[in-house]
């Protein structure tokens, strides 16, 4: 009877999961479609996993491989192996058998989005799909039990599980899950499922190692930049300089006879493209191309006159929105005893991925596939549709790691519209396009430009009793979400970490309190750059509390807290923080200390810099001690991974981060004028990872956020300069 | 043509001598875990061993190596993921995205060559290599432990 009402479905899934198994097999064979793999008789690849699934989320061979489906992309920030032990926690299986494989975007419509959402931003990898893949988890875990107990003849509730291994207790037999997972497969999940009191997990909260790491040490991971199909040609890109400027002209003739070129072409209204038969040959001949390109109206544009729109969003009137409000800002100030002004200001950033941008298509009439490292691999497949020309059930995408991610590869995917319309080109031929680093900087979706103005009043006992924010530049969603903006217009995002409540709420209760935004858009393309408007914010907030406490004349720590008792989680971590690097005590010869504080994400975070400055100017960061409340903490070594690592990112931009804009376009070209850290550059870093339990907070991003105004404050304490503009590089720190 | 000696195979390759050793490496030999990523010889993650010594493949002509020298990949570093740095890196979970983690244990690989034990200043001084995920703590604590391992394999192995 079960059988057969289940005997559409599972007909749907067979076919599928035969397609997928040839997709997977990324690292040992790449297909040049699905389908042609197939029909080519892959059989060794394909037998494997035409296992049947238990559910979406397991599959379990024959000899106890645990197969987790991870629908989240993994680029480097360990939600691979975060969401792989959700699953495996609630199934009970053997860790030490578990493997993980991403289903394709085009699978997960093509089965109602099974697997949810695909996105990997905004620190949502764990946060956003725990619930749903414990489920995932728990629900082959009954059907496994049930399927055992139906070979015994047995009530499922007489059955225990662990490790994989099923044991009917009162008569003791047992069996593997890999011996039961084909029964399994043809039940029924069940109508209801309970998840683990999370007092009883044993594999969330352990530090495991990860899961991919492996292939990352001998050079077998393929990232998208690696990939390799049979008859694969290889496409170098340029795209106008000028941000909104097309393509006039190129001359092909001049380089038609170049080794290896095979066509010259132009790319949607602003780009050309050499396809060639190796990216060293492509990229050589495109070198050689003589092109002239229709700037278009932002070749006048420059940061300067970038920076005169912002400064006049400080004071103006005009397109200013609201993000938060208490009290009468405008009174409270008229009647401070002290107030303190400060503007500070971010500059344009780029990502910076280590693997350039890069995506492999093939197109024929019917059918266009993908190849790509994607943070979204839904919005891969839509923009690949819409450069196919073909409906979305004709394409589909294969997710390969990404070599970086940080926010470029989530919401933007120029690079798949670009590879796309190549191989539209050049039909049925498979063509790799791979950006130049120096086409990764002139090309990014940069971290958006603010300045900030902020005016704080205190009273005769030094208590703040209002702060003004003015926030003035770049709204991020207006660029790229104009449907996510409020009904008023507002972007709410660019008010994190200084909202009244939510997962950016602001950490401090101020009396009177006016945030603001004057919406202001240059031409240069924004876009969400990880940590987001938090980075800046955070600056913003941070530095000007520590100049309020300054003038205050009192301990940046002990003013601080005068604010944060409605925000004990908050003042939890800062406390954490600051008593392990002994704040309040000497921190050695020279070296003088900061405080950041900030909830960002759902996470409450918190850091403590130790830093010096020498007679030269020469700023030395000694030690960070990070406190982080994450709610619950899957995997405590990977939050200390990500802690550190958010640290490099964070440092990297104060150190050195920033795009300037000259003539409509982005100055900064390699890494030779747009650097990163070095290891020299590196502070120690101490992590507290001190989850409270009861909510779910993001890891990937929130640490940024403290890294430069906790610099920034010890830095002011070494040399009493308060720097309000950035990257440091810019700044003489001599005394 | 270019005559090479790779991971201690000799290889003849029909390819312009002004092509970098990078690109011949990833395109001509399918050895693609040596990366690009600057291409000017800046970030490192092209790194691979010629004679012993860290070199940013990127910048280098293939004709400048001689078929006598011996180029060293990542894919060449030990038979089964079992040189120490690769055993260290293992043990304390050192990539994260993984593409600059190539050229990071390959100049590791480098400095224990000459440096057997080195010291922090020794491996801020020879490893330039960028790394955006911010492996580097890791990275460092790597080297360490895998300059012990080697000592105590040294060690064994004159026991014996």
């Amino acid at each position: 009877m079960k059988k057969e009402r289940i005997n559409v479905s599972r007909r749907e899934f067979l076919i599928r999961s035969t397609t997928m198994g040839a997709g997977f097999s990324l690292g040992l064979y790449l297909p040049v479609s699905s389908r042609e793999a197939l029909a080519a008789g892959n059989a060794a690849e394909t037998v494997a996993t035409e296992i049947p699934e238990v559910n979406a989320w397991v599959v379990i061979k024959p000899d106890d491989t645990v197969i987790v489906r991870i629908a989240r992309s993994e680029m480097g920030q360990g939600t691979l192996t975060g969401l792989a032990q959700l699953v495996a926690e609630e199934l009970e299986c053997d860790w030490s058998k578990v493997t993980t494989e991403y289903p394709t975007p085009g699978e997960n419509l093509a089965r109602d989005k099974v697997w949810r959402s695909f996105a990997t931003g905004g620190s949502q990898g764990i946060r956003g799909s725990h619930s749903y893949v414990r489920k995932g988890g728990a629900v082959a875990r009954h059907m496994l039990i049930e399927a055992a107990a139906n070979q015994w003849n047995v009530p499922m509730e007489e059955c225990s599980v662990a490790n994989s291994m099923i044991t009917h207790v009162p008569s003791k037999r047992t069996t593997t899950y890999g011996k039961v997972a084909a029964a399994a497969a043809e039940l029924f999940p069940p109508e209801q499922i309970e998840l683990k009191d999370p007092k009883d997990w044993k594999l969330i909260g352990k530090p495991v190692k990860r899961l991919d790491t492996d292939d990352k040490l001998n050079g077998k991971q393929i990232f998208g930049a690696d990939l390799t199909l049979p008859g694969m040609l290889n496409a170098a890109i340029k795209a106008c300089p000028v941000f909104g400027g097309t393509l006039k002209s190129f001359d092909a003739k001049k380089i038609s006879k170049m080794p290896g070129v095979r066509k010259v072409v132009r790319v949607e209204d602003d780009a050309v493209a050499v396809v060639a038969d190796t990216w060293w040959q492509a990229k050589t001949a495109l070198d050689a191309l003589p092109v002239t390109w229709e700037e278009g109206p932002n070749a006048k544009v420059s940061t300067a006159s970038i920076d005169k729109m912002l400064d006049e969003g400080l004071t103006s009137s005009d397109k200013v929105f609201t993000g938060n409000q208490n009290g009468d800002v405008n009174k409270a100030l008229k009647g401070a005893v002290k107030t303190v002004e400060a503007t500070y200001r971010y500059p344009f950033q780029n990502h910076a991925t280590m693997e350039p941008m890069n995506a492999t298509a093939r197109w024929t009439q019917d059918r266009c596939e993908v190849w790509c490292p994607t943070q979204n691999g839904e919005a891969a497949l839509e923009a690949a549709a819409e450069a196919a020309g073909l409906p979305i059930s004709k394409c589909d995408v294969h997710k390969l790691h990404l070599g970086g991610g940080f926010g470029r590869r989530g919401a933007f995917h120029d690079f798949v519209k670009q590879a796309v319309a190549i191989a539209r080109q050049m039909p049925a031929t498979p063509v790799k396009l791979l950006w130049s680093r120096e086409e990764d900087m002139s090309h990014g979706h940069y971290h958006p430009i603010t300045k900030c103005k902020l005016i704080g009043g205190l009273d005769d006992k030094g208590n703040l009793t209002g702060l003004q924010v003015r926030i003035s530049g770049q709204s991020i969603l207006a660029s790229v979400r104009p449907n996510w903006l409020a009904k008023n217009g507002a972007d709410m995002i660019t008010f994190q970490g200084m909202l009244p409540e939510g997962d950016h709420a602001i950490s401090y209760t101020v009396p009177n309190l006016l945030v603001e935004h004057a919406m202001r858009n240059p031409p240069v393309p924004p876009g969400f750059w990880r940590g987001v408007n938090i980075n800046q914010n955070s600056i913003y907030m941070e530095c000007f509390v520590d100049e309020l406490a300054h003038t205050a004349g009192q301990d940046p720590l002990a003013f601080r807290r005068k604010l944060m008792a409605r925000h004990p989680k908050s003042l939890a971590v800062l406390n954490a923080a600051a008593e392990k690097a002994g704040w309040g005590k000497p921190a050695g010869k020279g070296v003088f200390r900061g405080l950041a504080v900030v909830k960002t994400f759902g996470s409450y975070v918190a850091a403590c810099a130790e830093v010096s400055v020498s007679t030269e100017g020469k700023l030395k960061i000694h030690r960070i001690v990070a406190a982080t409340d994450p709610g619950y903490a899957v995997n405590p070594q990977q939050i200390e991974a990500q802690v550190e690592g958010s640290f490099v990112f964070g440092l990297s931009a104060l150190l050195y981060g920033e795009c300037t804009i000259k003539d409509g376009a982005v100055e900064q070209t390699n890494f030779h004028n747009y650097p990163s850290m070095q290891i020299k550059e590196m502070p120690k870093v101490e992590v507290i990872v001190m989850p409270s339990g009861g909510f779910w907070g993001g890891i990937g991003e929130p640490t940024i956020a403290v890294a430069a105004p906790a610099v920034l404050n010890a830095i002011f304490a070494a040399t009493g300069k308060r720097i309000r503009e950035f990257p440091l590089k810019n700044t003489d720190l001599r005394a | 043509m270019a005559k090479l000696k790779i991971n201690g195979k000799r290889v003849d390759i029909d390819v312009d001598g002004a092509t970098p050793l990078l690109w011949v490496l990833r395109e001509q030999l399918g050895l693609t875990g040596t990366k690009y990523s600057c291409g000017i010889g800046l970030c490192g993650a092209c790194t691979v061993l010629i004679n012993g010594e860290a070199v940013r493949a990127c910048i280098v002509p293939v004709s400048s190596v001689k078929a006598s020298q011996e180029v060293i990949t990542i894919e060449g570093l030990s038979a089964d993921n079992n040189h120490p740095l690769q055993q260290a890196w293992k043990e304390l979970d050192v990539p994260q995205c993984g593409y600059c983690q190539s050229g990071m244990i390959m100049s590791a690989a480098a400095l224990l060559k000459t440096n057997p034990k080195p010291s922090d200043a020794d491996i801020d001084a020879q490893l330039t290599n960028i790394c955006r995920c911010g492996t580097f703590n890791r990275v460092r604590r790597g080297i360490h432990l895998a300059a012990q391992s080697n000592r105590k394999g040294t060690h064994k192995r004159g026991g014996a």
